[in-house]
């Protein structure tokens, strides 16, 4: 089976790099880009059975900082 | 002093660190991160600067895990110090050792150059060998050193008296201007700038000294 693990950093928490992205876009001159925010994919590929209560482990225990980033889980 | 340096793969602040703990007086060992647990009768654990596996997924977060820091964490536990340098700092932020995380640097750029900081508190091994409210010279070298944490978070650091150092200019966009904090028993630092590339003339400054006399100082009349 696979999943898929997507990190973004919390609403709230300030995205340089998001902005970057947002700055070159309306250099670029694609007008009405009001925000960006940049995260990660993480693509798991686990022995079938693996429970979703296992990637969420993973997830606070690794995959993502939960200080700072939020995560969601699809599993394929 | 008993002092531990631990080396990661990636580590490239391992030997400044050691040198400057043994040129304040301590005895120091260099730990490799596989190795389980730390030797015994450690006084300080220092975290030193680098790019521990190649700061993939985030920085410090596969360090975080290596079998070293299990034993990190339970010598913080029992009760010891324990110093983290920049990349370091990071790691002790993500075993949850000291609130907050180090987030990329709201300029983008990779930041090298020798920083004012003001030493927030002198109530602590490491920093009282400053006087509260001084200002220290001392480098940054980093991509990911732009603090964050909650407001409740930064309000119990304030509270607590648990911000060692902060910038005068802010160099990274760190929250508060937050350059070092503390951990609830006053026995953890992390910081972002090297103290341990300012103990030499040689460096170009000697500001980063006092920390290492002052642990060192506290740990052996203790």
């Amino acid at each position: 089976m696979k999943a898929k693990v997507y990190v973004m950093l919390k609403n709230g928490v300030l995205d340089p790099q998001g902005e970057a992205v947002r700055h070159a876009l309306g250099a670029l001159g694609f007008g009405g880009v009001e925000g960006v925010r940049q995260g990660k994919v993480i693509e798991l590929d686990l022995a079938d059975g693996t429970s979703e209560a296992t990637i969420k482990e993973m997830c606070e225990k690794l995959l993502a900082n939960t200080v700072i980033e939020s995560y969601s889980i699809e599993i394929l | 002093m008993k002092a531990a340096v631990i080396v990661f793969p990636g580590s490239n602040c391992d030997r400044d660190m050691a040198v400057a703990l043994r040129n304040a007086g301590a005895d120091v060992t260099m730990v490799w991160h596989k190795d389980e647990g730390l030797p015994k009768g450690m006084d300080l654990v220092a975290v030193p600067g680098g790019f521990s596996f190649g700061d993939y997924l985030r920085c410090g977060a596969i360090a975080a895990q290596s079998p070293v820091c299990h034993g990190l964490v339970e010598h913080v536990n029992r009760g010891g110090y324990a110093l983290g340098v920049c990349n370091g700092f990071q790691v002790l932020t993500e075993t949850r050792l000291l609130p907050g995380a180090l987030m990329r640097n709201a300029g983008l750029k990779f930041v090298c150059k020798s920083v004012d900081l003001k030493v927030a508190t002198s109530d602590s091994a490491f920093t009282r060998g400053y006087e509260k409210g001084s200002v220290v010279s001392i480098p940054v070298a980093h991509h990911d050193g732009n603090y964050f944490c909650d407001d409740e978070t930064l309000a119990a650091l304030k509270g607590d008296d648990r911000i060692a150092f902060t910038y005068v200019d802010n160099p990274n966009g760190a929250k508060a201007d937050i350059a070092g904090v503390l951990s609830e028993n006053r026995r953890v630092l992390g910081m972002m700038p090297h103290p341990e590339r300012a103990v030499d003339g040689q460096h170009g400054g000697t500001d980063g000294q006092a920390l290492f006399r002052g642990l060192i100082d506290q740990v052996v009349s203790a």
